[in-house]
């Protein structure tokens, strides 16, 4: 029998200011989910640069439109899902941050950090309602951070702010 | 929390000791706008002091590298000091860890300046 997933879902205003509060959330999650404190810091800059992606890109920073975040904790991994109302974009067309042309340019590496900081990236369009990031941390049982010995709640929120 | 920064002069050095998030928005915004204002008054030799930053995004790196290229246009040197782990890591991930002249002690990084 495969045991259910513990679930978090949040409703976000597309405001950058709420990128602290995505934060947050994302840092229970981890912890929750047992990760230490580096993976923690890089699910939470994962998260940022997609809410960014999202917010700005994908929304064109209209407030009136929102960004749906939903978390959940498997028992080998932390499957987060971050939907926004815009039109997408296409991965081929994003460059090599790192390449020699491209190393001093001022933008162009939030996608670079989400890839190198998660074990899988994907881009869902979904035709008429907007574009679905999906980032996946696997959990590491040896590095995996104990929580007082507690099983993991099922949580399960569904908020706009 | 957002940035601050306190701006000090040694030697000929501008020492711009900046704490917080260097984000998309407002702390980059604030970067840029000290970089611009120390130009501005002839200022050219920029020291960075990231020891307090607590968070920073992408669009923070990229301002990093905006500073740089904007300083050195002008015939100028930024450097940094006093890398965290986090930004430290991110500078060498996107490979521009060899791109800045990076000190951990203030008196060497402002020795560098005065023998460049």
């Amino acid at each position: 029998m495969t045991s259910e997933p513990s679930v978090v879902e949040v409703t976000l205003e597309s405001d950058l200011k709420n990128l602290e509060v995505a934060e947050e959330i994302v840092r229970r999650v981890a912890g929750t989910a047992g990760f230490g404190e580096e993976s923690e810091h890089q699910i939470e800059m994962a998260v940022h640069e997609t809410m960014i992606n999202a917010i700005w890109h994908g929304n064109k920073n209209d407030a009136s439109k929102r960004v749906w975040l939903r978390f959940e904790i498997h028992k080998d991994r932390l499957e987060i899902r971050i939907r926004d109302q815009g039109v997408g974009f296409n991965l081929a067309d994003v460059p090599d941050p790192c390449s020699g042309d491209n190393l001093l340019k001022v933008s162009g590496r939030g996608i670079f950090l989400i890839r190198t900081f998660m074990d899988e990236f994907h881009v869902k369009h979904l035709p008429g309602s907007g574009t679905e990031v999906t980032l996946v941390k696997r959990i590491d049982p040896a590095h995996q951070v104990k929580k007082g010995g507690t099983d993991r709640e099922h949580e399960s929120h569904n908020s706009t702010s | 929390m957002s940035m601050k920064a306190t701006i000090r002069q040694v030697d000929s050095v501008m020492v711009i000791d900046v704490s917080g998030r260097i984000t998309l928005g407002e702390g980059c915004a604030q970067l840029r706008e000290l970089i611009r204002d120390q130009l501005s008054k002839g200022h050219k030799q920029i020291l960075l002091n990231l020891a307090d930053v607590t968070y920073i995004d992408s669009s923070g790196i990229g301002e990093l590298v905006s500073a740089f290229t904007a300083v050195s246009n002008q015939g100028g040197q930024l450097k940094l000091l006093k890398l965290t782990k986090k930004v430290h890591d991110l500078l060498q991930i996107t490979k521009l860890y060899t791109v800045f002249d990076i000190h951990d002690d203030e008196a060497k990084a402002i020795a560098s300046f005065q023998q460049a």
